[in-house]
């Protein structure tokens, strides 16, 4: 970079990283297409491509850490990040945004076929008051762990900010075992029809965000050993919190729409 | 445009030469020039796409395709739709977002704000790399089983199912064709993310929002509609991938799914989409016409807020597309009436675009010809529009050939006029050297006169009755396909003189000026050389 430049903007170095992901994700996709038409060794293309992006993802993100600690991000570019992640959160809700559709499209206008019903006939769906309230109560929990370690960071208390990391984590991966298992006893499946197919693809990207979710806190938590995070610099912290808050939204608004809401007379 | 600029670099040290230059690029301009090559070559394929289409609808039968099928008449049948498919996809993922927003975009949105380079500039270049294995993923689902025994997803760009379901294409084309939509659309929203975040954040000292250049405040509402549309089509395209191949029943109705909730859901994000393309187009259009007229652009804040009205409403309005699928009355009804109010805004538009003629000294270079055939051009389009929007009216017009021809007019003569418009007004910027004057008069005049004999016809065919997307057609129609027919291939020399252009421009142009057009060009990337140093604006500019 030229030494003459009078403004705080981070111009970010040049970077292998975009073109290795690109390709890691086509290899990825066109693994998968492989794999979904059972063509012979697809599976290690796609898994090739999975490797890729995992190691793009910790290579590109390792950079923004190491450029973070090294003094790149002025205030203005903080405030940059912040629009950021708002933004990539705002499109996330846009994501579900289509699933909750699908749901309602077929709750509340049941067709001929499932007996114009909601729940579908046949469907023994899952006692929301059971496991769904028990991970209800982990999520809301979870929200004010992470609001805890927050105030810690903030005062500068780095047991605090550890703890409360800890218990958040713990928490997030306490839900995956919960969900784990009430999907390994539900009385019906993903080709159960189309309670089954919103029923699962809904909880089941929001179970996939929990555990991007868990990753996020969890590299947070690695980043408080190593001293990283200051009680005014800490986006990285933040941007894990919002997202967690963002998850934790995303579950009350299905755990009232599709347990609750969407119960049937009998639940098991 | 690469040679040049590298030379002009030659003295500034401190980062990559040759083509690591432009593979690991964090700078906005490397990239917009990234872009727009990929778009070009895009764009050629796309049209080689559609010369083949109009070759075999010159005359009633089918003899063209066969020739290239060996003769069997099913695959080549198949390869039609495969082509029609491939055309719209390739034009509106691959040409029109990737010039106007990726290319013109990042080249030009952090200059005119004042800003050193984009917000996220590494995040800026896998928006553009996600691009070509998005393209090549479509490209090999052309050459795999879609259909049973068939080659290719003849689906429509639009991917209805059960014709894209496992029922009407069960290879893995449409699967592809999937992934390279997803893919497609992560590279959009990365990007989307990137404009909205410099536009808010990265403005020079004392330039307001309401003091931001209209192209800029026309990225900004194009990025929103980015961020929220495209997400609802990773959604429906995921349910049509689960549909397929892990016995999800969306959007099949013998599992109490539904195939409308996919066209709902695709028409959530597909008509903001058509907006995304057009609202560039209308923030370089007025720059284009206020510079040529040398006067300020009539009616700013209007012309600002239009868009953002534009924008809103536009995701107000999907099911106009769906009026024959059996909505009840009233939906059609409110259907009708939100997609009328547009014309509000694009009427604020389209009067505040000649009242900024009205008594300027305006000049008819080659950017000002665009500018003004894309007014006139997106006008009839857009009254096409209306005439559309009426429920009652859209029964009997409905996947016809004046369906085919409303959105040409708004997309490849207004939208890609607007792209030849950028062109003409900042080829100098960007290369740093002039075109022939004459030359682009030329090239606008072949196209004006080809595309409109392409599809003016078809408002008449589509009045006649001819449905779109079909291979063959009664013998009646004969007149008006053939006169469109000829209309392409007038386009053909267009195209290829303009290709002829851009060679000339970059072996032999003339130096470019800083700003060759005078007072009427007032935003900041004419107080720059051309082309501009490889980072501007190392002290930030102050705007008054």
């Amino acid at each position: 970079m030229a030494g003459d430049v009078k403004h705080d903007y981070h111009l970010v170095n040049p970077s292998p990283w975009p073109i290795v992901g690109s390709i890691a994700v086509f290899t990825m996709a066109f693994g998968f297409v492989g794999m979904m038409h059972d063509w012979g060794f697809a599976n290690y293309i796609f898994g090739a491509g999975v490797l890729g992006v995992f190691y793009t993802m910790y290579e590109w993100w390792s950079d923004v850490v190491r450029e973070a600690e090294g003094g790149d991000h002025k205030p203005v570019v903080q405030i940059g990040l912040r629009y950021g992640i708002i933004l990539f959160i705002t499109s996330e809700v846009m994501f579900f945004v289509a699933w909750f559709w699908a749901y309602f499209n077929a709750a509340l206008f049941p067709t001929e076929a499932i007996g114009a019903v909601w729940p579908p006939e046949g469907i023994i769906t899952f006692n929301p008051w059971h496991i769904p309230y028990v991970n209800t109560l982990i999520l809301l929990l979870s929200g004010t762990t992470v609001t805890w370690a927050h105030h810690a960071l903030l005062e500068d208390d780095r047991d605090g900010l550890k703890k409360g990391l800890w218990a958040t984590v713990l928490l997030g991966a306490l839900f995956t075992c919960f969900q784990t298992y009430e999907y390994s006893v539900a009385a019906f499946g993903l080709s159960s029809g189309i309670y089954g197919a919103t029923f699962f693809m809904a909880t089941g990207f929001h179970g996939f965000h929990v555990l991007v979710g868990t990753i996020f806190l969890t590299v947070c938590l690695i980043r408080s050993y190593r001293g990283h995070f200051k009680p005014d610099h800490h986006f990285g912290f933040e941007a894990a919190a919002w997202y967690w808050h963002f998850v934790d939204v995303v579950w009350v608004f299905l755990f009232f729409s599709i347990y609750v809401w969407g119960a049937g007379a009998i639940t098991h | 445009m690469a040679n040049s600029a590298q030379t002009h670099d030659a003295h500034d040290h401190g980062h990559p030469t040759g083509w690591k230059r432009y593979v690991y690029s964090t700078n906005h301009k490397d990239i917009g020039i990234l872009y727009l090559w990929f778009s070009g070559a895009a764009g050629v394929l796309g049209f080689l796409l559609s010369l083949l289409i109009r070759i075999e609808l010159q005359e009633p039968g089918v003899q063209f395709l066969p020739f290239l099928t060996g003769g069997d008449m099913d695959a080549a049948h198949q390869l039609y739709n495969v082509l029609v498919t491939g055309h719209g996809l390739v034009m509106i993922f691959f040409l029109v977002m990737p010039a106007l927003i990726g290319g013109f975009g990042n080249y030009f949105l952090p200059i005119m704000i004042g800003a050193p380079d984009m917000a996220f500039p590494r995040m800026n270049n896998i928006s553009f790399w996600l691009l070509p294995p998005a393209l090549l993923l479509l490209l090999l689902g052309m050459f795999m089983e879609g259909p049973p025994g068939g080659m290719g997803a003849g689906t429509g760009w639009t991917l209805y199912p059960p014709l894209s379901s496992a029922l009407g294409h069960p290879g893995p084309a449409v699967d592809l064709t999937i992934l390279s939509m997803h893919i497609a659309g992560i590279s959009s929203i990365m990007g989307a993310i990137n404009f909205i975040t410099t536009i808010l954040n990265m403005r020079a000292p004392g330039m307001t929002i309401h003091k931001m250049p209209l192209f800029a405040w026309s990225m900004l509402v194009t990025a929103f509609l980015l961020l929220l549309a495209l997400p609802v089509l990773a959604g429906a395209l995921t349910m049509l991938l689960t549909d397929r191949n892990f016995g999800t029943a969306f959007f099949d109705p013998a599992g109490g799914g539904d195939p409308i909730l996919y066209q709902h859901l695709f028409w959530y994000f597909g008509h903001p989409e058509v907006y995304i393309m057009v609202m560039p187009a209308f923030g370089i259009v007025s720059h284009v016409v206020s510079t040529f007229s040398r006067k300020p652009v009539f009616g700013y804040l209007g012309m600002a807020y239009a868009m953002v009205a534009i924008g809103f409403i536009g995701f107000i309005v999907w099911a106009h597309h769906m009026y024959t699928v059996g909505l009840s009355v009233d939906t059609k009804a409110y259907f009708l009436a939100a997609t009328m109010v547009i014309a509000v805004p694009t009427g604020v538009k389209i009067f505040s675009w000649i009242a900024t003629m009205w008594g300027g000294s305006v000049t008819f270079k080659t950017p000002m010809l665009f500018a003004v055939g894309f007014i006139m051009l997106f006008t009839i389009g857009g009254v096409t529009g209306v005439v559309l929007a009426n429920a009652g009216v859209d029964a009997a017009l409905h996947d016809t050939y004046y369906v085919v021809a409303h959105f040409h007019y708004v997309l490849s003569l207004g939208a890609v006029f607007a792209i030849f418009a950028a062109f003409y007004y900042w080829i100098g910027k960007m290369s740093g050297r002039d075109y022939p004057e004459w030359a682009g008069k030329v090239h606008f005049w072949i196209t004006f006169i080809g595309v409109n004999l392409v599809f003016f016809p078809q408002h008449f065919l589509g009045l006649q009755g001819m449905p779109r997307r079909y291979v063959d057609y009664a013998d009646g129609y004969v007149f008006w396909h053939e006169v469109s027919s000829y209309g392409i291939y007038i386009t053909t020399i267009g195209v290829l003189w303009f290709f002829g252009i851009v060679a000339y421009v970059l072996m032999a142009g003339k130096k470019a000026q800083a700003n060759p057009w005078g007072e009427g060009a007032t935003t900041l990337e004419w107080t720059l050389p051309s082309p501009p140093p490889f980072h501007q604006f190392n002290e930030l500019p102050k705007i008054k």
